[in-house]
């Protein structure tokens, strides 16, 4: 599915318990985020489960054209959620990689094709689930900030996560959201495409961080890790004073006073 | 031959020249926003693509039965068909039809097509002049280049430095930097020489099958001069570009020119049904149609990249695409720059010559979104991977493994062998976080241009374990 939005999908009641799939990014660069997204969910009266033997989705491999290595991956987490539950997923690219591509992934596997779509189409990314399905009302009690919402690419086009992430900030009554200038545009991660392609990347990246920059907001948000690690990895470089962080983060930290 | 092989070093050098790079860049927002003027709804594209998309796959999907319906009509028509499996069979062709009608020069209208079969330089081995008469691919010409856009030659050009070329190339003309003063010269010059030249070639947008008819937008005159005032018309595309109905042609070409250009329709628009006939007073005695494979058929026989040969060639997904605006067309070397470049070259050129272009996508989308037949080019750029690594199922596309490295493949081994094993993955994931100090302040290419990552102190397995 990459010619633009998928039809419209149908969305659940909101359930008792729901499955976190928290990503291989988060584990390692940023568990907070995904221990904040737990928190979101559990105040909705959801219970989260977190299946502790999972890894990653296979997403680097995939993109990398390298499907068997991603297969083998994917597959291992194919076991891990048997209950009919949503598996709610706080990253944008990750969610759609599951959804969307895990289908193509196994299409030649039919040992795992079918958990594949089973599991793949119980996947929501975290702020379509606390949208959608929770219709979550969030009670700010931050200060005033103004912030700049960052979406991955995928996310806002096979998703619209863009629009998600943009109704939660807009709950959050002491927070202006900054509009960038180019907003769709990648910030230039793209996986294994910012160390085969380091100029481009870099370049995109770049033009990214300024235009960031440029709107004076005090802190980026952004539902995806991935984006996260390369923005935050250049500002950093720059001697930039703007951080992003994860919008679970941000905003588990507005209902309690802190972000 | 066109190849990639240099574009991880000419990408860089345009990457770090900022006078391109803001050239580029307002040249695509310019286009982008032309083009999103011309969809302000998003249902009605939405609509107009998917008839867009359906009608390239129906033609697709009939294509060798329309290919020979199209000989037959435009035979029937008196336009001489030949067909070109090679750039050197398609180049041959054209010296020939040239040297027979006693042809020392060639006006061309634009065509992407004979760039990618190199015309002008095989004309030039055969002692024929060839003269761009499409005033970007003009200049590009006078400068010595290629095209750096499909539909923009020109677009990495100034003003101020195509006032210089002409001063400098064209005789008699002082420096001047007034747009309509240059664009006059240019037309003078052409002027003459569409006169005194026998031959002409041109481009096609599409060819329609049942009624013999090639069509041909553009907005500058020159391509019903090339292909209405010399004796001889030689028409040049490649066998993709056929649909079943004249009813098929209004729907691509309204897609095309607001895709290309932000316009609802071009200044001209050609449609061409054969030599002049008894009676008339004008138009080519001699119609013919190069109808150039160059790997085309590859692409076509494989059902998971026929979807490449959708393509009507407007240059959406370059404008909207970012790698693009950072780098502009030369870098790719190749005749197709942008997001089609790296889906259709590897099927023209093989993947030996293409492999770094198959990487150079952060696979953004931007050029799903935009294409205007739904063309899903960044699924297919992962497919051309798998290729390029050797990691695909045949059949196999020229060059298959040419991209593959053993550094990558053994990193993507490790990550499957570690990420697919839980208990291997933990371990792993334990030592990286308590040693954390360890991380490399070095850390390869992405500390160019970032801090270093530095794993968290512990991980999120670990810290929603505790919560239970
Ligand atoms: S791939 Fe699509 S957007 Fe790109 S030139 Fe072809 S038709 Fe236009």
């Amino acid at each position: 599915m990459s010619t633009g939005m998928p039809p419209p999908r149908s969305y659940p009641a909101k359930p008792a318990d729901v499955y976190l799939f928290g990503t291989c990014v988060l584990d390692l660069f940023d568990p907070e985020a995904g221990v904040s997204a737990a928190a979101l969910l559990e105040r909705e009266g959801i219970r989260v489960h977190y299946p502790p033997e999972q890894t990653c989705c296979g997403q680097p491999g995939y993109t990398s054209g390298f499907p068997e290595e991603a297969r083998r991956v994917a597959a291992a987490q194919l076991s891990l959620f048997p209950e009919p539950w949503p598996v709610v997923v706080p990253s944008g690219s990750c969610a759609g990689m599951m959804r969307l591509n895990w289908p193509a992934l196994f299409a030649d596997d039919p040992q795992h094709l079918p958990a594949a779509r089973a599991v793949g189409e119980r996947v929501f990314e975290l702020t379509e689930f606390l949208v959608h399905v929770c219709g979550t009302r969030l009670d700010d009690r931050g200060g005033s900030r103004k912030v700049v919402l960052h979406t991955s690419c995928t996310a806002r086009r096979e998703m619209g996560t863009h629009l998600t992430g943009r109704a939660l900030l807009a709950q959050c009554a002491g927070v202006e959201t900054a509009q960038q200038a180019r907003e769709a545009e990648c910030c230039g991660f793209g996986g294994t495409f910012s160390v085969r392609q380091p100029d481009i990347s870099a370049a995109m990246a770049a033009d990214k961080a300024e235009a960031l920059e440029a709107t004076g907001a005090e802190v980026l948000v952004s539902a995806d890790a991935g984006c996260l690690l390369n923005i935050n990895g250049t500002l950093e470089k720059r001697g930039s004073r703007l951080r992003g962080q994860h919008i679970a983060t941000f905003l588990l930290g507005r209902l309690e006073g802190r972000s | 031959m066109q190849s990639a092989l240099n574009f991880h070093r000419d990408a860089r050098a345009v990457v770090g020249n900022p006078v391109l790079r803001a050239g580029f860049r307002g040249a695509m927002d310019f286009l982008m926003a032309k083009r999103a003027a011309q969809f302000p709804d998003e249902g009605a594209f939405a609509e107009l693509r998917a008839a867009g998309e359906a009608i390239r796959r129906y033609s697709l999907a009939r294509l060798p039965d329309l290919l020979e319906q199209l000989e037959r009509n435009l035979t029937a028509n008196g336009i001489r068909v030949h067909w070109a499996e090679t750039p050197e069979e398609a180049c041959a062709l054209i010296i020939e039809i040239t040297a027979k009608a006693g042809g020392k020069l060639v006006v061309k209208g634009k065509s992407m097509v004979s760039e990618e079969v190199e015309l002008n330089h095989a004309l030039a081995g055969a002692g024929i002049d060839a003269l761009e008469s499409d005033m970007g691919e003009y200049i590009v010409q006078l400068a010595g280049e290629r095209p750096s856009h499909i539909i923009m030659p020109a677009i990495h050009k100034t003003k101020e430095e195509i006032a210089r070329l002409f001063a400098e190339k064209v005789p008699g003309v002082d420096y001047t930097d007034s747009v309509d003063a240059l664009i006059q010269i240019g037309r003078r010059v052409l002027r003459d020489k569409f006169r005194e030249t026998k031959v002409g070639l041109s481009g096609v947008n599409v060819a329609v099958a049942e009624t013999g008819t090639l069509c041909l937008v553009e907005n500058e005159g020159n391509g019903r001069m090339c292909t209405t005032v010399p004796e001889v018309h030689v028409a040049i595309t490649g066998i993709e570009k056929v649909v079943e109905k004249l009813a098929h042609v209004p729907p691509l070409m309204t897609l095309l020119t607001r895709s290309a250009t932000g316009q609802a329709v071009t200044t001209y628009f050609n449609w061409i049904s054969g030599p002049r006939r008894p009676g008339e007073l004008d138009g080519p005695r001699e119609v013919h149609l190069v109808l150039v494979d160059n790997g085309r058929s590859g692409a076509y026989a494989d059902p998971r990249f026929r979807a490449t040969l959708q393509c009507i060639r407007c240059g959406a997904c370059m404008n909207h695409c970012p790698v693009y605006t950072r780098i502009g067309g030369h870098a790719y070397g190749t005749t197709y720059p942008g997001p089609i470049g790296k889906i259709i070259s590897p099927h023209l050129l093989g993947l030996e010559a293409t492999a770094p272009l198959v990487t150079a996508s952060s696979l953004c989308g931007a050029c799903g979104e935009v294409c205007p037949v739904k063309i899903p080019i960044p699924d297919l750029l992962i497919r051309l991977r798998q290729q390029s690594q050797g990691n695909a199922a045949s059949p196999l596309i020229p060059g298959a493994g040419a991209g593959r490295k053993r550094l990558m493949a053994t990193a993507m081994g490790l990550w499957s062998r570690l990420y697919g094993d839980p208990g291997l993955y933990r371990l792993f994931a334990w030592v990286a976080t308590r040693f954390r100090f360890l991380a490399p302040s070095r850390q390869g290419a992405w500390t160019d241009s970032r801090a270093p990552l530095k794993p968290a102190a512990r991980t999120l397995g670990e810290r929603m374990a505790d919560r239970r």
